[in-house]
């Protein structure tokens, strides 16, 4: 191996500390050859975030993996968070799709947080995909070193909160946590983080985040996009709204494409620092207008049996809503039923966030009027509820480009869903 | 025949028929299907792929640029290796993309009698050329044969 350790990385490879922590370091530096990483790093975040939150009898072989890990003794360094978890009796489901939930999916669901237990989760409600809320308490410091997974949350702590992270896969992540260190490549260096597209938003209005960040993935893939002209509508403050915005655009960057960190002129971190510095010599160019936008829509397959049935259900939030979103779609979906007459959401809907987010929601005013609406909020993952076949087979309707992408759901803008789900509702 | 050269993720020598991919595969789309209801065929379950929707990727040399999606996507490779139902072998256009690395390499690390050879860095001309069912051989060096 051609990376160079220091004497305490060199030890654990060369098995002093035990044969299950030199493998786990070998899988590191292995994994870090493969990008030409000349040395590793230590991780500096106080808490980890995995991906992997489910106990799907698919994954056996990752559960067996971690029952190593524990007979071995070991523990992740860090206390960490995990994505959201899969089920909830809240969220509308008929028998035969809890049957297939609970006997054929996620049967392996309480052995699978026990594990995360031992290995070290925050705490028993640290699950969530949006784990850097306040509400959560897993937000790096700008500059920290990572080992984090989930391609919205990496995203996101690299572009808005200016940590430092590759997009690492489930498993690769808790492995960073057990030795504390990890490869030193792409987005942890300086030149890996230079972007090589430009993107000039120049729409006639402000642009639905996840169908922006869909078409800047798709173009880009898992390269670095520097936008211009966002700011116009986002402002050059990192406030709730402007963050909440780009933790979905964020999302369908990453979903849609590959994208792990994007810079935007006059907001994120490093772009206000270093400016357009951060472009590299070359870098492509892509304009989006009104209608790129439109192209864009227009190109997701419909892939439901009947394309003009009528939806059964809707999901909001993937990536999970933040406080600001709860309160404002509370407002909007109120008054969008005022307008039509009717009371409560003709269409079963669910909004989803993060357990503590949800918390702090249920303590305001908001919690109680968004119930009389008829909207449902829950902890779930929707993508894990969308992959039981017979739940894929409904004709699901959401604003997120990632759910679209992963699953059967199909895509409305915000104002769509709006207008579907409060249309002749109960009246 | 034609012969391209590439670099070794992880080696071994192996021939089997080429399935293509031109578009990024998506791991956790495409195997998720068939690891949850015991597919030993590890059909592609992506609709939102028409190269590979409804193929059979166990066993294939599989021939793409990179992967996309989930950052799942490596624990899924995993386990599809570890339940003896991952591809002959994954041949990259591109520079290997970390979450494919990511499953390889736990693949080669933790597994014990699971071989699957991976090469990248193939260029746009290998994936210009190979079709579907063309004969594939690799080699340790990350020489591709294609027949």
């Amino acid at each position: 191996m051609s990376m160079i350790l220091t004497p305490d990385q060199q030890a654990i490879l060369d098995g002093q500390k035990g044969e299950t922590l030199a493998k786990v370091m070998k899988t590191l530096v292995m994994f870090g050859e493969a990008f030409g990483a000349e040395k590793m790093v230590a991780v500096t975040s106080q808490y980890n975030h995995l991906v992997t939150s489910f106990g799907l009898k698919a994954l056996t072989p990752v559960y067996e993996l971690m029952e190593k890990l524990i007979a071995e003794g070991v523990k992740s360094g860090q206390k960490f968070s995990a994505d959201p978890r899969p089920i909830d009796p809240n969220v509308p489901s008929n028998i035969l799709q809890n049957f297939i939930f609970k006997k054929f999916m996620y049967s392996k669901q309480d052995y699978y947080e026990n594990q995360l237990e031992k290995l070290g989760l925050m705490d028993k409600d640290a699950f969530t995909c949006t784990c850097y809320m306040s509400e959560v308490g897993n937000k790096p410091k700008e500059g920290d070193i990572l080992s984090w997974s989930e391609s919205s949350a990496v995203v996101y702590a690299n572009s808005v909160l200016g940590a430092r992270c590759n997009r690492n896969s489930g498993i690769m992540d808790i492995m960073g946590s057990i030795v504390g260190y990890v490869p030193y490549f792409g987005l942890l260096t300086d030149e890996g983080r230079k972007a090589t597209w430009i993107v000039r938003v120049n729409t006639s209005q402000k642009p639905e985040a996840q169908l922006l960040g869909s078409a800047i993935g798709m173009k880009v893939m898992e390269d670095v996009p520097y936008v211009f002209g966002l700011d116009q509508w986002l402002g050059d403050t990192l406030d709730e709204k402007a963050c909440t915005y780009l933790k979905d655009f964020g999302a369908a960057t990453a979903s849609n494409g590959a994208v792990g960190l994007y810079h935007i002129a006059n907001l994120t971190p490093e772009a206000k620092k270093h400016g357009e510095a951060l472009i590299a010599e070359g870098a492509k160019e892509y304009i989006i207008d009104d209608a790129e936008l439109e192209r864009v829509k227009a190109s997701y397959p419909v892939v439901w049996k009947d394309k003009n049935a009528k939806p059964k259900l809707c999901f909001m939030g993937c990536p999970h809503m933040s406080l600001e979103q709860l309160k404002s779609w509370t407002d909007r979906v109120e008054q969008a039923l005022r307008e039509s007459g009717a009371q409560r959401v003709s269409i079963p809907t669910v909004f989803t966030a993060a357990p503590g987010v949800l918390k702090e929601f249920e303590k305001t005013s908001y919690a109680k009027r968004l119930k009389d609406t008829g909207v449902i909020t829950s902890y779930i993952c929707p993508l894990m509820y969308m992959n039981n076949p017979l739940c894929a087979k409904m004709p699901v309707i959401t604003s997120s480009n990632k759910l679209r992408t992963y699953t059967t759901a199909k895509y409305y803008t915000d104002d769509e869903i709006l207008k579907e789900i409060t249309k002749g509702g109960a009246k | 025949m034609k012969v391209f050269k590439g670099r070794t993720v992880t080696p071994g020598t192996i021939t089997a028929k080429a399935l293509v991919s031109h578009g990024g595969l998506n791991t956790l789309a495409s195997f998720q299907k068939a690891l949850q209801f015991g597919d030993k065929k590890a059909t592609c379950g992506d609709q939102n792929n028409p190269d590979l929707y409804g193929k059979q990727m166990a066993g294939a040399a599989l021939c793409l640029p990179q992967t996309i999606g989930s950052t799942t996507g490596g624990l899924v490779l995993y386990c599809a290796c570890a339940m003896k139902r991952q591809p002959a072998c994954m041949l990259f256009a591109n520079h290997i993309d970390s979450l494919a690395a990511s499953g390889a390499v736990l693949a080669e690390v933790w597994l014990d009698d699971i071989t699957m050879p991976v090469v990248d860095c193939l260029g746009d001309e290998f994936l210009n050329y190979v079709k579907d069912g063309m004969t594939i051989t690799i080699k340790d060096d990350g020489t591709v044969e294609v027949d």
